[in-house]
């Protein structure tokens, strides 16, 4: 019975929204060894965290109700103890750590105070926590931790407060810890770091660490096996290396077909007239640089990729050169014509040859408006471009061009999933018939396999309108077969650019190097290798 | 938690499309007590516009021997089912008349406050930095002169006419809805949809018209059905200190504060006028609730009765 650090056995949870009953998880059973990583994989709605709710007692009833199973933690079912028995383990025996560490450090106290909290509220003396938490926050690699103790969390950056988080969760030597995407909001290069620290500080304490992620390159870096799962349904389980060599489940095979980066690299497009060009575009807030200097030539259906981490001056870049900020210094270049000193008037004929896709579609759709507001909006601004009668047409037409039905054209923006919602916003740019698409981080909050999709759909539509792109990511990886030319941008420099080929097989700089290194590649022997060349080098 | 990525994206559609206002006539009837709401304000518009017409003289008509005479007596007829006042009037003739003055006076006042202040409150949340202070400073005197005063000296220099009480009551309000309506802007013009709009080349007209004041409105619509209550009130307090509505014209404030008196003998003086008064900023506030719900996308499959039918007419996600 007790062979296994934890078991959650046939756990099926239902939740009662308005729309009726949803089906979160199905019939899930999988188990937890000491000393183990096991890793929970799937997109958005694969219920993948909601075992993990159950195991901490963090769901809802109602609206939540678990249906039935059981979770096995010492000879004792987690789902039959009571609110009080929860919270002695919770923290203690089996903690937890979240994605968006600023939300879970409350703003107005210490976080030495924070740390020492968990320990006091499960009887441990104030003297001792202290020393405890000193230990721990060097432990997980803060500079100067007496210092750090007294700060508050907006302090430190986001990597630090991840470590922070890990250093409370780990304060009272959990046997289990449950990490909800730990690494999703964080920078490449901070994800290696903070996964490094938390493999190291499991093999010290042989604790068992339970990941629930989307990513595969996490998967490969960390998890000695994986749990694949599917709407609320476990498709899959096996070791990280099976799992990624032989997926059985088309389900898993789908999900490893779209991780990017494996396609043929492009170049070329240099050949054509240029479409614009920055010469040291600079922004400055007060004493703050975000863009020093930045100069780059586009050329008509190119597509650039500006990639650098947060703070880099990416966005700063593009929103610049749109005019959505007042640029500091520099000259930008339309077709010859200088942007940044074009009275107002001949600006807004321009607006409708460069459009913008941003981030969230969740944010960049009025939630007021329908769909077919949202995308005739562009001719309503820009009257000449197509007479009244032939709105709606052209919004079934597009629609369809963007991969949706003309029917969809009454619906809210809320009525679609995330992927369909950028085809939206794709719709609407190029209600305009625009010769330039910035997008703006366009695919980095959507799942995998969304991402690849909206890339194919970004894809087609350059060749076939031959649309020129500036497309701005923080992920190396989405760009590599995407992108013609690349640009890295660092701390609002940009630190190189070249081809595509050159950036991704012969890059120059440190910095450059640094960033392919630290990103995750999704077979788990790459990063074993990977692993192993970076212990080499710290020797 | 990520609790939420486990429910789902995307809601079932209505396919058939019916005219707009009977869609909102069928949202209605889904919520009873707006529903309610809704005719028991209908009754009180229909008494301000045709009440005076119908019960003008019933209601200024002395009869000093029914003074203060109790409600539920029938002997003297229907008028009198709710009781009489201090000249022996009959208080429901009274309320029925009352009732216009009283609707123009809050109404006029809440939509004349509402209007400027959501007004100026865009621009100066809109506008630039000198605009938006000169604009807050004008609130911030107006805030911080007490209301009454004001009231006082304004209606001392010019005659108390209904315009006038109009006026000095929406000059009083208007900081609410300035503040309210300047912070909303500022945190939504900072919203991606807002930023989207400007890439279009949208002027500033219609990104203040067509994509602010949708967001700013269902809050706007809140703070003026609670201020409807309020403006009666104040209108009573003024009609009290004698610089209000003047007898023989009357209002329910003016009705109230002229049954405080009897509230230990004749109770029936005050209350029937101030139910009248609670039971319309109640009303108000339910159809406001209603409305809030009916009028955002998001929310209002709450009220669109759903079918099986409706469901299979969902997509797949991608």
């Amino acid at each position: 019975m007790a062979d296994h650090l934890l078991e959650v056995r046939d756990l099926s949870v239902r939740f009662h929204t308005a729309a009726g009953a949803v089906d979160a998880v199905k019939n899930v059973s999988w188990h937890l060894d000491k000393g183990e990583t096991l890793a929970i994989l799937g997109e958005s709605g694969s219920g993948k965290s909601v075992s993990a709710s159950a195991i901490m007692n963090l769901i809802d009833i109602p609206p939540g109700e678990i249906v039935s199973g059981s979770i096995l933690f010492e000879d004792r079912d987690l789902l039959a103890i009571s609110a009080e028995e929860h919270r002695k383990l919770n923290g203690k025996r089996i903690s937890m750590i979240f994605q968006d560490p600023l939300s879970h450090l409350n703003p107005v106290y210490r976080v030495g105070w924070q740390i020492m909290e968990t320990m006091t509220a499960h009887g441990r003396s104030r003297d001792e926590a202290r020393k405890r938490a000193r230990e721990l926050v060097a432990r997980v690699g803060i500079p100067d931790p007496d210092a750090a103790l007294e700060k508050y969390p907006h302090q430190f950056s986001g990597g630090q407060r991840q470590r922070l988080m890990i250093a409370m969760a780990l304060a009272l030597k959990p046997d289990i810890l449950i990490a909800d995407e730990p690494t999703t909001a964080l920078d490449v290069t901070v994800q290696a770091e903070v996964l490094a620290l938390l493999k190291e500080l499991q093999a010290e304490t042989g604790m068992g660490l339970l990941l629930i992620t989307h990513d595969l390159g996490v998967v490969a870096e960390i998890a000695d096996r994986v749990v694949v799962m599917n709407a609320g349904e476990i498709v899959e389980e096996g070791t990280a290396h099976e799992v990624y060599h032989n997926p059985q489940h088309a389900y898993t095979r789908k999900l490893i077909a779209a991780a990017p980066g494996k396609g043929d690299m492009r170049s070329g497009g240099s050949e054509r007239p240029v479409l614009l060009e920055a010469r040291n575009v600079s922004k400055t807030y007060g004493d703050f640089t975000a863009l020093e200097n930045a100069s780059f030539k586009l050329h008509a259906g190119q597509t650039i990729a500006v990639v650098g981490e947060s703070g880099s001056g990416k966005s700063t870049l593009a929103r610049t050169i749109l005019q959505l900020e007042a640029p500091t210094g520099g000259e930008a270049f339309w077709k010859g014509r200088n942007l940044f000193d074009m009275p107002s008037k001949e600006l807004f004929g321009l607006r409708r040859q460069m459009q913008m896709v941003f981030q969230d579609p969740t944010q960049s759709l009025n939630p007021r408006m329908s769909v077919f507001e949202l995308i005739s909006e562009a001719w309503a601004i820009h009257r000449d471009l197509l007479p009244k009668p032939r709105w709606k047409e052209r919004v079934e037409e597009l629609l369809v061009q963007v991969g949706l039905r003309p029917e969809h054209a009454k619906r809210y923006p809320h009525q679609f999933s995330g992927g369909q919602r950028q085809r939206i916003a794709i719709a609407r740019a190029l209600a305009l018939e625009p010769e330039l698409i910035v997008c703006d981080e366009a695919v980095s909050a959507l799942d995998v396999s969304i991402q690849a999709q909206v890339i194919a759909l970004l894809g087609r539509l350059r060749d076939e309108l031959g649309i020129a792109f500036l497309f701005i990511a923080h992920d190396l990886p989405v760009v590599r077969d995407f992108a013609d030319d690349v640009i890295v941008m660092q701390r609002g420099h940009i630190v190189e650019s070249g081809t595509a080929e050159q950036i991704f097989n012969r890059p120059r700089e440190a910095y450059t190097q640094a960033l392919l290194a630290a990103g995750l590649d999704p077979d788990p022997d790459v990063q074993a290798e990977r692993r192993r060349q970076r212990l080499q080098a710290a020797v | 938690m990520a609790m939420s990525e486990t429910l789902p994206t995307s809601e079932p559609v209505k396919t058939s499309e019916p005219g707009a206002v009977m869609r909102l006539a069928k949202m209605l009837t889904r919520d009873r007590f707006a529903l309610v709401a809704a005719i028991f304000l209908v009754i009180v518009v229909l008494c301000a516009l045709f009440g005076p017409a119908l019960l003008g003289d019933a209601a200024t008509a002395q009869n000093l021997r029914g003074r203060n005479a109790p409600p539920f007596a029938f002997e003297r007829g229907w008028l009198f089912v709710l009781g009489a006042d201090a000249l022996g009037r009959p208080l429901l003739a009274r309320i029925v008349v009352a009732a216009q003055n009283t609707m123009m006076v809050a109404a006029g006042a809440v939509v004349f406050s509402m209007t400027v202040g959501a007004t100026l409150g865009l621009i100066a949340g809109y506008a630039g930095k000198t605009i938006s202070q000169v604009i807050m400073r004008l609130a911030d005197v107006i805030m911080s002169f007490p209301s009454l005063l004001l009231a006082v000296i304004v209606l001392y220099i010019l005659p108390p006419s209904v315009t006038n009480l109009i006026i000095v009551l929406a000059i009083t309000r208007i900081p609410v809805y300035l503040r309210t309506t300047r912070a909303e802007v500022l945190e939504i013009r900072e919203r991606m949809f807002v930023q989207a709009a400007k890439v279009m080349g949208a002027s500033h007209l219609r990104i203040i018209f067509r994509h602010i004041l949708p967001v700013v409105a269902p809050t706007l619509i809140t703070i003026a059905t609670l201020d409807f209550a309020f403006v009666m009130l104040a209108e009573s307090s003024l009609s009290f200190l004698g610089i209000g509505i003047q007898p023989p014209d009357i209002t329910w404030g003016l009705m109230v504060s002229q049954g405080r008196p009897y509230l230990t003998s004749a109770w029936w003086l005050a209350f029937w006028p101030g139910l009248a008064i609670i039971l319309t900023t109640l009303s108000l506030n339910l159809l406001s609730n209603w409305m809030r719900i009916a009028l955002d996308p998001m929310q209002r499959w709450r009220l669109e009765g759903r079918t099986k039918s409706d469901k299979a007419g969902e997509t797949s996600n991608g």
